[in-house]
C-alpha cells in the first residue's frame, strides 16, 4: 500500500516536472499497420525515453494512399502533422509541392546536426532527392523487390534459384512444375515488373532524366520492346502453368507461397520480418531479382520502394528542431539495426549496415541481407528511381491493363499502348498543376 | 374557399431559415465548390491551380475508360435494383401469408438490414475467398472457376450478389407493410371474382403496391449508384486494378487516391446532373401515373 502511494506520488511529481519543462510535442502520421505499427511505436517510445525535451506521437492513418490524402487535406486546413510518411508513388506530388515540406537535409543542417548524403547506402540516396541531389525526404521503410523461394521445393525439383529469366523458363519452372508446384507468383506488377524491371536492366523509364529534371514535357517510356517481351513471356508462363496471378492485391499473391503451393514469390525485402514470424512448414530463402540475358549481360541495382518521412512546413522553430532531433535519432545505427531486424526493411545508413554485419546478423539470416546487397549492386544512369506526377493514378492504369492482359481481355501490344497514352495524359495534366 | 396562410410575411421565412441554412451549408456550398474546381487543374497541396475551362469535362467525354465505368454502373444498377426488388417482393408475399411464427420469420428476414455496407463487403470477401471461400467452392463444384479480384465478371457477380443481399431486407420491410395496408375487403372481393392466386396478385395486389414499389425503385437506384461504395471498396480491397467499379467509386479513386481534384470534381458534377435527371424523371414522368390512395 505504502509502495503504491510512493509510486503515485513519484508519478505525480514526474508529471509536474514534465509540464514545468514543457517538452515540445510533435506528431507523426504513418501508414504502418499491424506488427510494423508496433515497431513504429517502439521507436517513438525509445526516442521519447532517450531525452526530455521532445515527445513524438505516432498516429496510424491507414494505407499509403490514405495517409497521403489525409496529410494533404490537413495541410490545406493548416492542421498538418510535423512528420508525414509518403510512399514512393506519391514522391512527385509531395516533392513538387515546394513549400509544403522542409527538405530534410536543410532541416538537419539548420538545426546543427551533421548531414552527409554519402553516409546513406547508395540505393537509397537519391530516390527522394531533388534534381540537384539534395535529400528532401528521409528514407524510412526502404525495401526493394527480391525473389523469395521455398528451399524444400527447390530441392525436390532438383534446381537452384534462377539467376536469369531464361534460366527460369527453360530449367527452373519446368522442373518445379514436374515436382507439383506453380513456379512463380509476384505481388506488385507496376513495382516489380515495371519500375524495377527498368532499373535492373538499366532502361530509361521516363524522359527528362526519368522525370527528375522537371515535369514539363516528361513522357513515360514504358512502351518498349524489352518490357513487352517480358509480359509476353509472363503470359506464356501463365499458359504453361509456370506462373499464376491472383489479383491486384498484395497478400492474395503472397498467400499461395506461404501455403506452399507456389515455389517462388517476388515480394518486398520488407516482407522478410513478416515471413520469418510466420509458422511456415518449409524453409525459405531469398536472392536477387532475375534479369533477361537477352536485354543485358550487366544487370544493375534496383531502387528503393517503401516510403520516406517528410518534415511538413508551417511549424515553429522549436517543433522543427524536435523533428530534426527525431530524424537524427532515427538514422542512428542502433535504431536502424533494430528496425532492420524487426521488419526486414533495409538499414538506410552504411554505419547501420556495418553494425548488422559485425553483429553476425547475416550469418544467422542470410536472406535478410539480399535487399541491401541488391540495392548496392553496380548503379547505372537509370537506377536512381523515377519522378512522375499523378503516379498513383498511373499505377492504377498499369494495374488495370496488366490485369486485363493476364485475364486474356487484351493483348500485350494494345495494353502498353493504352498505358503510354493514359500515363502521358496524366503527366501532362500534372505538369499543368505545377505552374 | 379561403386559403390557409400566415398573417405576416416574415414568420414563414423565419421558419424556413434553419432548413435552408442546412441545405446551403451541406449541399449548395460544396456543390458550387465542386463546379468551381472542376474548371481548374490544381496542385494537390493547393499551391498552384490553372484555369482549364471545360478540359476536365472533355477529358471525361473522350475517355473510353470512363465510358466503360459508366456502362458498368448502368448494368450494375439495373441488376441490383431488379433483383433486390423482385426477391424482396417474393419474400414479402410469401411472408404475408405465413400465419404461425410470422414474427420470428419476419424478423429473421429483416436482420441483414443492420449490416453496414463495408461489413457486408467483408463478408463477401470471406465467402468468395480464393482458396477456401464456401461460395467459391460452391461455384467450383458446378464447374465455374470463380476468382474474386482476378476475373472481371466474377468480381462483378460478387458485387451484385452482396449488394442485393444487403438491400433485400429494406425492400422486404416496405413491401410487407404495403401488403398489409391493402384492405381485407378488397382482397376478399378479388377472391370471389377470381380463383387464381397469380391472377389476383397481378390484377389487384400489384397495382395497389405500385406507390410502395415506385418509392422503392427510386430508393434502390440511388442505393446502387451511391450506397454500394463500401461494398465495392471492400470487395476490391482498395486496389481497383482490372476490377469493375461504379462512377462514385471512380470519383474516390481519382480524387482521394490519385489526388486529381479537378478531374474528380468534374466527375462529381456529372453525377450531380445524373441525380437531377433522376429526380425530374421521378416527379414528372412516373409520379403522375401512380395513384396514391
Amino acid at each position: 500500500m505504502n509502495q503504491f502511494k510512493i509510486t503515485t506520488a513519484a508519478a505525480a511529481i514526474a508529471m509536474m516536472a514534465n509540464t514545468a519543462f514543457a517538452e515540445v510535442e510533435i506528431t507523426w502520421w504513418h501508414a504502418m499497420g499491424g506488427a510494423l505499427g508496433e515497431t513504429v511505436n517502439t521507436i517513438a517510445k525509445d526516442f521519447n525515453a532517450s531525452q526530455d525535451d521532445y515527445k513524438i506521437t505516432p498516429v496510424f492513418k491507414g494505407t499509403y494512399e490514405e495517409t497521403l490524402t489525409a496529410g494533404i487535406a490537413a495541410f490545406r486546413a493548416g492542421e498538418q502533422p510535423n512528420i508525414m510518411q509518403v510512399f514512393d508513388a506519391g514522391a512527385a506530388t509531395v516533392i513538387g509541392a515546394k513549400g509544403a515540406t522542409i527538405p530534410v537535409q536543410d532541416l538537419l543542417v539548420d538545426n546543427g546536426f551533421a548531414f552527409d548524403i554519402n553516409d546513406y547506402i547508395s540505393g537509397v540516396r537519391y530516390f527522394y532527392a531533388d534534381a540537384d541531389g539534395k535529400m528532401i525526404g528521409m528514407p524510412f521503410n526502404s525495401s526493394s523487390p527480391i525473389m523469395y523461394f521455398n528451399v524444400q521445393a527447390m530441392e525436390k525439383a532438383g534446381v537452384t534459384a534462377p539467376k536469369t529469366w531464361e534460366e527460369f523458363q527453360t530449367v527452373t519452372a519446368p522442373a518445379l512444375k514436374e515436382a507439383g508446384y506453380t513456379a512463380l507468383s509476384q505481388s506488385h506488377l507496376p513495382w516489380i515488373f515495371t519500375e524495377n524491371f527498368m532499373s535492373r536492366h538499366n532502361l530509361p523509364f521516363a524522359s527528362n532524366n526519368n522525370g527528375y529534371d522537371g515535369t514539363e514535357g516528361t513522357k513515360i517510356l514504358v512502351n518498349n520492346d524489352a518490357i513487352k517481351a517480358h509480359f509476353t513471356a509472363v503470359t506464356e508462363w501463365q499458359k504453361d502453368g509456370f506462373f499464376e496471378w491472383f489479383g491486384t492485391g498484395w497478400s492474395d499473391n503472397q498467400t499461395p507461397f506461404e501455403e506452399g503451393k507456389v515455389a517462388i514469390w517476388l515480394g518486398s525485402s520488407g516482407s522478410f520480418g513478416g515471413l520469418s514470424k510466420k509458422d511456415l512448414n518449409f524453409d525459405f530463402s531469398a536472392t536477387y531479382l532475375p534479369y533477361w540475358e537477352a536485354v543485358t549481360t550487366e544487370p544493375k541495382q534496383t531502387f528503393i520502394g517503401g516510403a520516406a518521412l517528410f518534415a511538413m512546413a508551417g511549424h515553429d522553430a522549436d517543433e522543427n528542431k524536435a523533428t530534426a532531433a527525431f530524424f537524427q535519432f532515427l538514422t542512428k545505427p542502433e535504431t536502424q539495426y533494430f528496425w532492420h531486424q524487426e521488419t526486414g526493411y533495409v538499414p538506410i545508413t552504411e554505419a547501420a549496415y556495418e553494425m548488422a554485419k559485425a553483429d553476425g546478423y547475416y550469418d544467422r539470416a542470410p536472406a535478410a541481407e539480399i535487399g541491401i546487397l541488391q540495392l548496392s549492386l553496380p548503379a547505372g544512369e537509370n537506377t536512381k528511381g523515377y519522378r512522375m506526377g499523378f503516379y498513383v493514378q498511373i499505377r492504377d492504369v498499369m494495374n488495370r491493363e496488366y490485369g486485363r492482359i493476364l485475364t486474356g481481355e487484351t493483348t500485350v501490344e494494345d495494353s502498353f499502348a493504352v498505358i503510354e497514352t493514359e500515363a502521358n495524359a496524366l503527366l501532362a495534366k500534372f505538369s499543368k498543376t505545377q505552374k | 374557399m379561403k386559403r390557409a396562410g400566415f398573417t405576416t410575411r416574415w414568420l414563414p421565412i423565419l421558419l424556413l431559415v434553419p432548413q435552408l441554412l442546412i441545405i446551403a451549408v451541406f449541399f449548395y456550398w460544396p456543390a458550387a465548390h465542386a463546379v468551381h474546381s472542376s474548371l481548374y487543374l490544381q496542385d494537390p497541396f493547393g499551391f498552384g491551380s490553372t484555369y482549364v475551362g471545360m478540359d476536365n469535362y472533355t477529358d471525361l467525354a473522350n475517355s473510353t475508360e470512363y465510358m466503360k465505368v459508366g456502362r458498368f454502373t448502368l448494368i450494375f444498377t439495373l441488376l441490383v435494383t431488379f433483383f433486390s426488388l423482385s426477391l424482396a417482393l417474393l419474400l414479402a408475399v410469401k411472408a404475408d401469408s405465413v400465419i404461425r411464427g410470422a414474427k420470428t420469420y419476419r424478423t429473421l428476414l429483416m436482420w441483414v438490414y443492420a449490416v453496414a455496407p463495408p461489413v457486408a463487403g467483408f463478408i463477401g470477401v470471406l465467402m468468395f475467398n480464393q482458396s477456401w471461400g464456401p461460395l467459391t467452392e460452391l461455384a467450383r463444384s458446378i464447374g465455374w472457376d470463380f476468382k474474386l479480384g482476378v476475373n472481371f465478371n466474377d468480381t462483378a457477380t460478387a458485387m451484385v450478389l452482396v449488394s442485393v443481399w444487403k438491400q433485400v431486407p429494406v425492400n422486404f420491410i416496405f413491401f410487407l407493410s404495403g401488403l398489409q395496408a391493402i384492405p381485407k375487403s378488397v382482397r376478399e372481393a378479388a377472391l370471389i371474382d377470381n380463383g387464381s392466386a397469380t391472377r389476383r396478385f397481378w390484377d389487384v395486389t400489384f397495382p395497389l403496391l405500385a406507390p410502395t414499389g415506385f418509392f422503392l425503385l427510386i430508393i434502390n437506384i440511388t442505393y446502387s449508384l451511391f450506397d454500394t461504395f463500401g461494398i465495392i471498396d471492400t470487395l476490391v480491397k482498395g486496389e481497383p486494378g482490372n476490377n469493375p467499379m461504379t462512377l462514385v467509386y471512380k470519383v474516390y479513386v481519382d480524387g482521394f487516391r490519385g489526388n486529381d481534384l479537378g478531374g474528380s470534381s468534374a466527375q462529381s458534377v456529372v453525377l450531380m446532373v445524373l441525380v437531377l435527371a433522376l429526380t425530374v424523371f421521378q416527379f414528372r414522368l412516373v409520379e403522375r401515373r401512380i395513384h396514391y390512395t
